[in-house]
Formats: C-alpha cells, structure tokens, sequence
C-alpha cells in the first residue's frame, strides 16, 4: 500500500504522455483561436478522451440529496457548487469553464457505484467530487480505480485507506483524535474516559486509536459502548456514565441518534459546563438538529469551525451564505467539501492537464493557500496535511474556538501503533 | 464493575436505573398504541406509522416556532396546543389516506405492506421538500427540560415523567373509547364481523375511516412527546418502526392489554441489558428473545378468544 510502487507505476507512461503532448504543442499553436489564445489546446490536455471541450470541462457531484443521507450530504453539495461557481467567475480551469453533472447517490451504496460508473464511462467527467459515508466510499472505489477517475471526498474518515484515484479533504481519524485528546488531558487534567459510539466502522476504528493513546499516556477508558445507527434510548448508558463518573464522555454518535443523546444527557442532569464532552461527530450541521441549548459547553474536535477568524473564512462564510441563504450554517464537511474543487483546479494548473495519471501524480505539494480553513497542502498520500482545532458549543448553534495546534498535523492513515 | 461504591451509591443508580426501564416502557408503549389500532384492530399493515409520527413532531416544531416568534409569553405551555394539533394534523390525513387508498385493500391485508410502505416513501419525500433534508431543532420550554432530584443522588428527568404522564393518560382515554363507549362497541364489532356489523346498521365505512384517523392521530400525538427525547428529521420515523411492530406483534397484534405487556417486558429487558452488557449486545439479545418466544407462541403473548 506504499504510495511509491503506485507512482513508480505510472512513471514511464506518464512520461510518454507528456512527450506527445509536447509535441503537438506546436501544431496546435497555429490553431488556437482567440479566446483560447492562453489557454492549452484540448488534445494537450486531455489525452485520455475525457469531456473536454475548447471551452469546457464536465465534473460530476456525486452525493445523497435523498434518503437518510441527505441530511449530512446537502452541505457537501452546496460548498461544492459554491466553489465551481467561484472557479468559473476567475475563467475556469485551463480555460475551461466547469459543467456540472450532479447524480443522485440516494442512500444507497450500490446506486453510488452505478451512478459512479455512469459519470466516470458515459459521460466520462474530468474528477468527482462526492460521497460522504465510508460505505459509499466503499462503494465506489472500485469503480474509480478500474475506470481511472478522480474522486475528491470530504469527509473526516477512518484512515486505513489510500488510492491513486481518490484525494481525501477531510481528516483522517488521527488527525481528528491525537491532538484533540492531548489536549483535554492537558486542559482538564482527565485521567478517565467514557467512550460511546454509533455502531459501525467509524466511531469503532475511531475508539480503538482513542483507547491507545489513552493508555499510552497512562490515563484510563472506564467504559466503551457502541449503540445502533438510529438508536434513540441513551437512558441506561447515561446512569452508567453516572456510575463510573469520568473526567471525560468521548462522544462519536452519529444522525438521529446525536439528539437522541444530547437531549436525554441534559434531560438526566448531567451539566456540560460541569461535565467535560469530546465529540468528534458533531458540527454546525448537527447543532441545528440537537438544538444549541441542549449540547452549549461541549467540546468539538475538528479542523475547521464556521466561526473561525481569517480573511479567507469570512470571505467564504459570507460567499455562501449569498448563495444559499442566510440561515445556512457551515460544519468542518462543508468546507472540507469546498476544497475539493479549488484542489482539482490547482492540480489541473500544475500539471498543464486534465488526464486523471498527471493529476494523481501532481497532487503531491499542491498548496491551497485561500482555504478557509487557513493553508492546506496534500501530503504524498493524498491526504490534507491540516491543523486540528478545538471548538466549544454555544446555545447559538456555533463553536468557539479554544485551541488549535501550532503547525499542520501530518496525514497518516496507517498509524503504526495504533491498530 | 461496582467495587468502591457505597451501598447508597448503589442503590441510587438502581433507582435511577429503575426509572429509566419505566421510561422506556412508556415511550414504548406511546408509539405501539396506534399502531396497535391500526394493525391489531383493524389489520392493516400500516409501514408508514412513523411519518405519522413525524408529522406530529413537525407539526410541533412549527408552534414553537411560531409561538416563540409571535406570543413568546405563551411560550411555557405551547407544548399542549402542540399536542392536540398533532392529533388533529396526523387524524386528519390518516382519514385522507384511509379514504384514498386503505379502504380499498382491507380484503388484501399484505397489500397493506407494500402500499403503505410506498405511502412512507412519499411522505419523507414531502417532510424533505418542505422542511429540508436536515434535522429541525424543536426548541421546549424550560420547565420540561432538566430533571427533578429526588434525593441527593438520585435525579429523574421531567421529560421522561412527562411521557410517562402522557401515556397513562392516553392509554386510559384508549380504553374507554373503545371498550366503555359505544362507539367503540361498533369499531369492536366491525373488526370482528364486517358484513354483520353492516347488516346491524352500523356504517361500516364510517367507523373504518374514523379508526384510522384515531390510530394516526394518536402516532401524531407520540411523535409530538419524542421531540423531547429523539430527533425530528424527515426519516426520524424510521427509527420507530421496528420496534414499534416488535412490541405490537410480540404483544398479541389483537390484544392492547398484550401490547402494554410486551412493552413491558421488552423495555424491561432491553434497558437491564444495556446497563449490564453494551448496548449493540442488549440489543441482539432482546431481538433473538423475542424471536424465540415468538416461535414457542406464533399468536404473541395475548390473544383475543374468537370463536372461528
């Protein structure tokens, strides 16, 4: 799984792609015409038949605007939309203004993977920007890599995975809970933690890289408890909390089952100015569901919070709440969302082309210093090298940010010692 | 797991623990009632009894909006208001549906299934397109959150009591409509004997439709009380309905003495379980169970003696 063999692989066609392309640099000098007058002529940059036109270049989106999904999935869409938008006021890429194809992945992880290889063999897009869950993930991973496309996904995931054909713009789970737990330990001084989860591969493989490093620095997990997707009855674990009093609840539930638990906690009595909380499942998005009131005084560890202060955050904020009304709120997915497309169009720029083979092997190093979540970079194994941030919740549905690590966390989706 | 507590440590966490199976049996027993109506009464397989309940819950979200916009001194007691109009709101397009597409099917009671599952589908659908695909934070008043100490330790939450309340009251209301009234005397007859009951003078079609409506109105009423403890989204209902058929099948789908039973038990067991296992284990346990118990007694726990 080492990143190496991969390009390795690529080297020499790589190569041979770059020469023809060289040398019909000149051939096609004589033919540009006057818009295009900067721009590549299409056979340089898409030597592979992707939808490029002179003027044109198709993507797809590929994300749930139905079913269960849809609730977490919107804003993925909306930040993407915002930012293809965006790219194609400055002139596109290479050019080339961007077209939109949006499929629907409804929910369910076998539609991703047809719609996938609809977008990728008939229309045959330049990149995908989608999925959200790991399973949709999951899904269509074989298909991007057996038709060589390009995903750029956004959602903070498990780790343990790495492809040619996919960049990942959210955090993998170290970079999530590393620096996060460091510093409630410091903060709080917490020497026991009650971890509970959805049950699935997420929160589980997020818990298992938890419970080391907590009892590598020598503090202790006093309960772990998985509960399943959609489970709405936390009575019982809540008295168990009360029994094993911890210093900290290390909280990753997911969707209809986070309110579930943040109404029943404050409804026990348990106070979150009082009782110290880590999420790492809960941002804006599902602040507007839980309800301010019910989880203000908890503490969420993400890269990015709709309240951070930089120009480029208030830039964005104000971008997208133009586009899409001023009630909106924008969680660490959203903006991890609205990389994808400005990364694709600095990889595009770098490499002088839209062929999936030059795009993967120039990704490495790409800076995109407008992120609104402060300077980003893509580490050799295509994940964000990115910063970790503590947020506190407010009754207003937003965070303030309390902490943030001095440099950006190194992506390492295969933490050696932690598996 | 209990050493270095004190007895009295002890005995509050039992207490609380105690309190927190009775809340459960409650929420339990509010969603299954209408759907023990619907489908123990009436024998429709009705799959689209969670948006019922969620559009009890939206409903809910709309007067705390509203109210918190425009009469914010009524805000403490909305909640009532709320209540009733989630009946209403959930009786009135019960009857719709019973109307438009139920009456047609009561000789194709599997039909029901795939009918009414089709009918979830689209009310999700419509949840979505009006309300948006995210979760709505329904806003409660003050005195219905938090909890009550009861001693030092021991501490009971209102909204739990509040449902526990709720549904004594509604069950009691249940069982005089349909067993002290005479109008219920005419849902009893229909269910048991339709071409008799007609031929006595009793219109049939009306006491159906009315049924229905009751049965919906209720789930109206259950989702209203969940926006205290659960979430309310467009697919909320779907978290609701498997254990809703659980506690009605397992109870004896003609029997609400049944469906309060098996609530009962199952609540029991499922949060002794979950205090003492983890809560994916408690949950499979109460599953298999409830299986095994089923296949020792197809008819569920209680059943109606009907002479065939």
């Amino acid at each position: 799984m080492s990143s190496d063999k991969t390009n390795g692989g690529l080297r020499s066609p790589f190569r041979r792609k770059l020469l023809l392309g060289m040398a019909a640099l000149p051939a096609v000098g004589l033919l540009t015409r006057n818009a295009a007058a900067q721009a590549l002529a299409t056979d340089a940059v898409n030597t592979t038949k992707l939808a490029v036109t002179d003027s044109t270049v198709k993507v797809g989106i590929l994300h749930s605007t139905t079913g269960t999904m849809a609730i977490s999935e919107t804003g993925s869409v909306q930040a993407e939309k915002l930012a293809i938008a965006q790219i194609n006021e400055m002139g596109g890429v290479l050019g080339r203004k961007i077209e939109v194809i949006q499929e629907d992945g409804a929910s369910d992880w076998p539609t991703f993977a047809e719609k996938a290889r609809k977008l990728l063999v008939e229309d045959k897009v330049a990149a995908v920007f989608g999925c959200w869950t790991s399973a949709s993930r999951k899904a269509v991973l074989p298909v991007f890599e057996q038709y060589n496309g390009m995903l750029y996904y956004p959602t903070f995931y498990e780790g343990l995975e790495q492809s040619k054909n996919v960049i990942y713009t959210g955090q993998e789970a170290t970079q999530q809970i590393l620096a996060g737990l460091d510093w409630v330990s410091k903060e709080k001084g917490a020497k026991s933690f009650f971890l509970i989860g959805s049950d699935y591969i997420w929160p589980r493989t997020s818990n298992k890289i938890a419970r080391k490093h907590i009892e590598k620095n020598g503090q202790k997990v006093v309960g772990e408890e998985y509960f399943p997707l959609g489970h709405t009855q936390f009575n019982s674990v809540i008295n168990k909390i009360k029994l094993t009093k911890p210093d900290v609840i290390y909280a990753s539930v997911v969707g209809g089952s986070n309110v579930a638990f943040y109404k029943q906690l404050k409804a026990a009595g348990i106070n979150l100015e009082k009782q110290t909380l880590m999420t790492i499942s809960v941002t804006e998005d599902e602040m507007l569901g839980i309800g301010g009131e019910n989880i203000a005084g908890a503490y969420a560890c993400m890269k990015y919070f709709q309240s951070l202060k930089n120009p480029n955050n208030e830039k964005f904020v104000a971008a997208f709440k133009k586009m899409w009304g001023g009630e909106s709120v924008i969680g660490d997915v959203t903006q991890a969302g609205y990389l994808g497309p400005w990364l694709w169009k600095l990889t595009a720029e770098k490499a002088q082309s839209f062929d999936v083979d030059k795009i993967a092997a120039a990704s490495d190093g790409i800076e995109f210093t407008g992120a609104p979540e402060g300077y980003v970079r893509i580490h050799a194994n295509h994940h964000l090298w990115s910063k970790t941030r503590v947020g506190r919740a407010r009754m207003d549905g937003q965070f303030d940010m309390v902490y943030e690590t001095a440099d950006l966390i190194e992506p390492d989706p295969f933490p050696k010692g932690y598996q | 797991m209990f050493e270095g507590y004190s007895l009295a440590e002890l005995g509050s966490i039992f207490a609380m623990q105690g309190f927190a199976g009775l809340i459960l049996f409650s929420v339990f027993v509010l969603m299954a009632l209408g759907l023990a109506i619907i489908f123990g009464q009436m024998g429709v397989i009705n799959m689209a009894h969670g948006e019922f309940m969620i559009l009890g819950a939206y409903v809910t979200y709309l007067c705390s909006t509203l109210v918190s916009q425009h009469a914010p001194a009524l805000f403490p007691f909305y909640f009532f208001v709320a209540m009733a109009l989630a009946f209403v709101a959930s009786g009135l397009l019960g009857m719709l549906v019973e109307w438009g597409m139920i009456r047609f099917l009561y000789k194709r009671p599997l039909d029901t299934l795939l009918a009414t599952w089709g009918l979830s589908l689209i009310l999700q659908q419509i949840f979505r397109s009006v309300f948006g695909a995210r979760e709505v934070g329904v806003v409660l008043p003050d005195w219905l959150m938090g909890s009550v100490a009861v001693t030092d330790s021991i501490e009971v939450p209102i909204n739990g009591l509040f449902v526990m309340a709720l549904t004594i009251a509604i069950t009691v209301v249940i069982y005089v409509v349909m067993f002290r009234s005479r109008w219920g005397q005419g849902v009893r007859a229909v269910m048991q004997n339709r071409t008799m009951a007609g031929a006595v003078g009793i219109n049939t079609e009306k006491v159906d439709r009315y049924t229905f409506g009751l049965g919906c109105g209720i789930a109206g009423v259950a989702g209203s009380a969940f926006t205290m403890v659960g979430s309310t989204g467009p697919t909320s209902g779907q978290l609701y309905i498997v254990d809703t058929f659980l506690v009605v099948v397992f109870g004896g789908a003609q029997s609400l003495i049944g469906t309060i039973a098996s609530a009962f038990t199952i609540s029991q067991a499922q949060s002794t379980m979950e205090f003492f296992l983890s809560g994916s284990t408690a949950k499979v346990l109460t599953l298999l169970t409830v299986v095994a118990i089923l296949m020792l007694r197809p008819q569920g726990l209680f059943v109606l003696k009907v002479r065939r």
